[in-house]
């Protein structure tokens, strides 16, 4: 029989067990299209932060001189640049967009009343404008994609 | 005569109970339940055993999970007690979603398997019981009463009438419903990656009381938000709202809460603040 020191001893070196970490949001299938915008959020915020690092290693080879950065500027001229710059274009987009939708929720606009909640119940929070936002984020960002695609493929 | 009748009511009778035992057996399927177990007070590592139950079109997860501890393997570890959503107690992860077990039928989940875990984000004590000291702790550090020094409770000569429209009910009445059953606690990205966050359940906790006018602590209440893995570790994910079994959604009172933080709410005049002010305590 454990003493209630050595129980308390137990269950505080168990409290970070079974806790979702990473893994909570790295899965966006179970609950709906705003833990999906979630998702996409997150990772549109960690894809432009690494695009932000490479975009200062790029600009910074202007300080080695003409060639240098012409050599740098030829590593977007091929398929595999062209690619990833589009890649930034949709992520942009969307993390802007659904930034805007963000900013106004999370200050309490466009959310609806509490009142009194009736059965089954639906979430006014979770209503058709945050939907309707999150698709237009969507759709402006696969439009932008189209667009740079476009120019960047058919102007070669 | 009469006996004769007796045998005629008893034939009907027959019928009738065959008919209806024959409607039973052709509702009756069998269903797989995966049960999670684990009892780390062992140091066992954690499995899933598997049990054969038969279930009807108004079984519920709760009541095939009792089926499968009263005859098959009377060692699961539940935690349950109202069946009727009423003390959440038997919240736990069913086919990757945090449900109430009493709450979900399992012809709603329509698949032929049904996976039982523990509740995410909550330490486990054995199989599908969790540990909810830390969710309690939040739920404390919120305050969750009514302050108020001018309580009629406090000078019980000087009773007055504290008037509650309907309208200032509707601010507070559907984050009152929750019944800390911590399902919108294990849903939340933000508390599976902090600890310190006090969640869905606390935050709406504090909204509630923040947005009922018999209460006059309203910059305290913020203040207790507003720290570092406060309120703003909230990204809106809205999974919270999505899986509470009451209706209670979190998500719109952090957010509405957070309107106030910011001042892009107005504060309404609460009639508790005016009270005190006017008695001098504020």
């Amino acid at each position: 029989m454990k003493s209630f020191k050595e129980d308390k001893i137990y269950w505080d070196s168990n409290r970070r067990e079974n806790r979702e970490g990473l893994k909570a949001w790295l899965n966006p299938s179970r609950y709906g299209w705003e833990r999906i915008s979630y998702w996409l959020q997150r990772l549109t915020g960690v894809f432009l932060l690494i695009y932000f690092v490479g975009h200062v290693i790029e600009t910074s080879s202007l300080v080695d001189g003409k060639d240098a950065w012409n050599a740098m500027l030829e590593l977007t001229q091929t398929t595999w640049g062209h690619l990833f710059l589009i890649l930034v274009i949709g992520t942009s987009t969307f993390h802007s967009a659904n930034g805007i939708r963000l900013l106004f929720t999370e200050t309490g606009r466009g959310l609806g009343k509490p009142g009194r909640p009736d059965y089954p119940y639906s979430p006014v929070s979770l209503n058709y404008r945050q939907k309707s936002g999150i698709w237009i984020a969507l759709i402006l960002a696969a439009t932008a994609m189209l667009y740079g695609a476009n120019i960047l493929f058919a102007g070669e | 005569m009469i006996a004769l009748v007796n045998i005629k009511n008893s034939r009907t009778n027959l019928e009738h109970d065959q008919k209806k035992e024959s409607e039973i057996a052709s509702n009756r399927k069998v269903i797989h339940l995966r049960v999670y177990r684990k009892n780390p007070k062992q140091g066992k590592s954690s499995h899933f055993d598997k049990f054969e139950v038969p279930v009807q079109r108004w079984t519920t997860v709760l009541d095939a999970l009792l089926h499968a501890k009263g005859y098959l393997d009377n060692s699961i570890a539940i935690r349950y007690s109202c069946r009727m959503a009423s003390c959440g107690s038997c919240g736990m992860k069913i086919n990757g979603i945090p449900r109430l077990a009493c709450y979900t039928k399992v012809s709603e989940i329509d698949e032929n398997i049904i996976t039982c875990e523990p509740l995410p984000n909550f330490p486990i004590i054995r199989d599908l019981v969790t540990d909810f000291s830390d969710f309690f702790e939040h739920h404390r550090a919120m305050e969750p009463f009514i302050h108020n020094p001018n309580a009629d409770i406090v000078d019980k000569n000087s009773l007055t009438e504290f008037i509650q429209s309907p309208k200032d009910v509707e601010r507070y009445l559907q984050s009152s419903y929750c019944i800390k059953c911590g399902l919108c606690y294990s849903a939340c990205p933000s508390v599976g990656t902090d600890t310190k966050f006090p969640g869905p359940q606390a935050l709406a906790q504090a909204y509630r009381y923040f947005a009922d006018n018999r209460d006059d602590a309203t910059q305290s209440r913020l203040d207790i938000v507003d720290t570092k893995h406060g309120i703003w570790r909230c990204h809106f994910a809205g999974s919270c709202s999505v899986v509470c079994p009451k209706g209670v959604d979190p998500a719109l009172g952090i957010q509405l809460l957070r309107g106030h933080l910011v001042s892009f709410s107005k504060n309404d005049k609460k009639l508790a603040e005016s009270r005190t002010r006017s008695l001098g305590k504020i």
